[in-house]
């Protein structure tokens, strides 16, 4: 699947996306793996109540399955208008 | 309903003008325009703006379409850029038309309240001492709850 990073998401993970191959059953459990990779990963996903996640860009939460999911983005909350 | 995402600035009077002529019936106009703030002190040198096309588009026509269903309106346009903006430049604006003013000014406010919050851009303040992305505020997420 395709997963997305936004802002200073983006920024510490130092891409903007990249595909993943993974059998995450949540998008915590996919949190989970993405932080056993490197350091840049822990650090990003330190802290969850700062990031927000869509689901093929429909917000969600940490919570949500990911059955069929094509595309996950992370991104701190959002400063639209 | 006219949703728009784009890096080029927008003619607010022509906008405004043309959203108006196009009603039929309406006793209301109401525009909202979102300006880049200037900082105190040292000042902004530029505001950069992010967001995640395809959902961006997908967030505003949803927000839309809720203020439609709730509120008596004719039309509603939505105009946010993306980029790089200077102090004073115009970030964004909505219009509503209704035949009640109250609808038109109801529905502009649910818009923005949603748009500061449910629509996926991001502002990075440049300044001569370094860039920062803006926070969140909670006062912006507890705007929500009056809805």
């Amino acid at each position: 699947m395709d997963v997305l990073y936004f802002a200073w998401v983006r920024e510490r993970i130092g891409i903007p996306r990249e595909k993943v191959e993974t059998s995450a059953a949540t998008v915590a459990d996919l949190v989970a793996e993405l932080r056993t990779r490197e350091e840049r990963y822990e650090v990003a996903f330190s802290d969850l109540s700062a990031l927000r996640v869509a689901v093929d860009q429909e917000l969600t939460d940490f919570d949500a399955s990911l059955d069929g999911a094509r595309e996950v983005a992370f991104f701190p909350p959002m400063t639209g208008g | 309903m006219i949703i728009r995402v784009q890096s080029e600035p927008f003619d607010l009077g022509a906008e405004t003008n043309a959203f108006a002529d196009a009603q039929n019936g309406m006793g209301a106009v109401v525009t909202f325009t979102g300006i880049v703030r200037d900082l105190p002190g040292e000042g902004l040198d530029r505001m950069e703006i992010e967001h995640y096309p395809g959902m961006t588009e997908k967030a505003l026509e949803k927000i839309a379409q809720q203020a439609s269903e709730r509120w008596d309106l004719g039309d509603v346009l939505i105009i946010h850029r993306y980029g790089n903006l200077k102090a004073d430049d115009r970030i964004m604006m909505v219009a509503t038309s209704s035949r009640h003013r109250v609808h038109a000014f109801e529905a502009a406010e649910f818009l923005m309240d949603y748009l500061k919050s449910r629509a996926p851009f991001w502002k990075k303040e440049f300044t001569a001492s370094g860039a920062e992305w803006v926070a969140a505020k909670d006062a912006d997420e507890a705007a929500l709850d009056r809805w």
